[in-house]
């Protein structure tokens, strides 16, 4: 490393700054000038390694636009736990969160489903439990529908609840867009393609579809379990349907009885750095369960 | 360069001329950056959907019935028929109401009512438009939903943006008939002509460059729109066959899936941008043609 010093040349008018001799009239001045540089150029050295020590201390999160608000809440208790530690959590879908720990965008990425084959270069960590739940209008008296009935009504083959025991009134069916794991798990535990559905309204996030099914009486949806059961407990005019005897319940997903249920992972790319390990270990630790079950989530 | 010509100090003309030109050359590159900026926004599109493009992919945009990126499907022309489909019905509902009311501000409404009016205007004009599908989905798609189910539908998505781009069409109309010269219709009063007569044959006619301008100015601004449309629409890939049918406009397929979607998906989506900035493209340029061959005035000829 160079160093960047002033010397004090011999001579009464000769100043020396980083090898160069002043011996002019304004040496004095000159050097002065020369060193009030270099001070500079070292405290921008000091500052910019200190961001760079900071820089390590950060952490990024994206992906699951689910798992986000469970990880911003553990974020902040760790983060008052560890002073000097900073971590940034964005979401945009657990497809998001692969792509960005794959290109080492994240430090973490958060998906809302299990790893699936071609996805083996990541390791994932469980963090909680979520139950994708079918909802109905409060006003719906069908008790229940089995999955048959269920997979009918999405392929279009069954438009009018009086065709499963209901009131004379069309279905609205709302699914969910390309590209979303709760549309992805929803899929695949039925055995349908996206292409099968015949869909009337097609929705965005979680909130979108509670207030879409909330407003119409022959709608049925599909969202997460947790925020479904928050509304209706709130007295939003919807109801959860039972799967295969199995009532819609963050307690039943809890005890691993519900069919329709996803992980919810942190992924991380071969090596992954301390800090990420050691917030990966936090979230799974006991000290986070009340976080958990605050966001209606399910400890694993 | 007039006010040159009227100096006599050699120097200071010269000085004056500097400045002029550099002026000229700085407001030329100025307004060449906003040009540029246009020609690499839309070479960005082309670029990011130049993966489903480059490969034959504009012919499955016509080819494929439905719209499963995952699956290989990319039938876009559903939702560019779509978006035209709301925009259209929009402007049909809020043109006349639009006009109505830069009529009755211009010609009917004592001062103070119109300047209350044209304050509410300006206010509908400033809500978010988020807040405008937020009504949309909570109280008008429940109420259609009731009569015509899903609700979710073309009709919803064409009432709330009509609503949304209602000030746009009365305030650009207002404007445009408050410009028009006071003999003109002066004139048309000292001929006899009836209030009817002078609204409808001399100011509407007179002011019709402005306010087609202001109209296709709105259409732009549905074409764009994507909140509320997203919200009401109810979002599903299908040609727009019934009033009480959902669709989902170029827009809202964006805004659903850009942060869910990779690869070829990713660029279905940037293709679909594509598409829209060429419709709001072509928008404008009819926009400018309608103001180019009528001048504001062209009753005198």
């Amino acid at each position: 490393m160079m160093v960047f010093t002033c010397v004090p040349g011999p001579g009464r008018l000769q100043k020396k700054c980083l090898g160069k001799t002043y011996s002019d009239k304004n040496a004095t001045a000159r050097a002065g000038l020369c060193r009030a540089a270099v001070a500079l150029l070292g405290l921008l050295l000091l500052l910019a390694s200190q961001s760079l020590w900071a820089a390590s201390q950060r952490l990024v999160l994206t992906g699951s636009s689910t798992v986000a608000p469970l990880a911003l809440e553990m974020a902040k208790r760790y983060e008052q736990q560890h002073p000097g530690v900073r971590i940034d959590v964005q979401t945009g879908g657990s497809s998001r969160g692969i792509l960005d720990a794959r290109r080492g965008l994240a430090d973490i990425g958060m998906v809302s489903r299990a790893l699936q084959a071609t996805e083996g270069d990541l390791t994932a960590y469980t963090i909680a439990m979520d139950g994708i739940g079918i909802i109905v209008h409060r006003s719906n008296s069908v008790a229940a529908l089995t999955d048959q009935q269920i997979v009918a009504i999405y392929r279009g083959q069954i438009r009018n609840w009086r065709e499963v025991g209901g009131a004379d009134r069309p279905i609205t069916v709302v699914n969910k867009a390309e590209g979303r794991s709760t549309l992805e798990l929803f899929l695949q535990y039925f055995g349908l393609k996206n292409s099968q559905i015949r869909a009337q309204v097609i929705i965005g996030d979680n909130q979108q579809g509670i207030k879409t099914v909330a407003g119409n009486p022959g709608a049925i949806g599909y969202v997460s379990i947790g925020s479904a059961e928050y509304e209706e407990q709130r007295g939003t005019a919807l109801r959860l349907l039972p799967m295969a005897g199995h009532s819609a319940s963050v307690a039943n997903v809890a005890r691993g009885e519900f069919p329709l249920a996803r992980q919810l992972n942190l992924v991380v790319v071969g090596q992954s750095s301390p800090l990420a390990q050691q917030f990966i270990a936090f979230a799974q630790s006991e000290s986070v369960r009340d976080l958990i079950s605050a966001q209606f989530f399910v400890a694993p | 360069m007039t006010l040159s010509a009227h100096n006599s100090s050699s120097h200071l003309n010269g000085g004056a001329a500097r400045t002029d030109r550099n002026l000229a050359r700085l407001l030329a590159l100025l307004a060449g950056g906003c040009a540029l900026l246009l020609v690499l926004i839309l070479g960005f599109l082309l670029l990011e959907a130049w993966p489903l493009l480059g490969s034959g992919g504009w012919r499955a945009f016509i080819r494929d019935s439905g719209w499963y990126p995952l699956e290989g499907q990319f039938g876009i022309a559903p939702m560019v028929w779509a978006s035209l489909a709301v925009t259209l019905g929009a402007i049909v509902l809020a043109l006349p109401l639009g006009l109505a009311s830069a009529v009755f501000v211009r010609f009917y409404a004592p001062p103070k009512l119109a300047a209350g009016y044209r304050l509410l205007l300006n206010l509908l004009a400033g809500i978010p438009s988020v807040v405008f599908g937020l009504w949309g989905l909570t109280q008008l798609v429940p109420l259609i939903a009731s009569w015509q189910p899903p609700g979710a539908s073309l009709l919803a998505a064409i009432l709330v943006l009509a609503l949304m781009i209602l000030p746009t069409v009365a305030l650009t109309s207002a404007a445009a008939l408050a410009a028009l010269p006071a003999d003109l219709l002066a004139g048309a009063a000292a001929l006899g002509i009836s209030r009817k007569g002078q609204i409808l044959r001399v100011a509407i006619p007179a002011a019709r460059a402005g306010i087609v301008s202001g109209a296709l100015l709105a259409a732009v601004r549905a074409l764009g729109e994507t909140m509320a449309v997203l919200m009401v629409a109810g979002n599903v890939v299908q040609n727009p066959s019934s009033l009480f049918a959902p669709v989902r406009a170029l827009t809202a397929n964006i805004a659903l899936e850009m942060a869910y979607a990779t690869d070829l998906h990713r660029a279905g989506l940037f293709a679909s941008g594509l598409l829209l900035t060429l419709l709001v493209l072509l928008l404008a340029w009819l926009a400018a043609r309608v103001v180019q061959r009528a001048p504001r005035g062209s009753v005198y000829e």
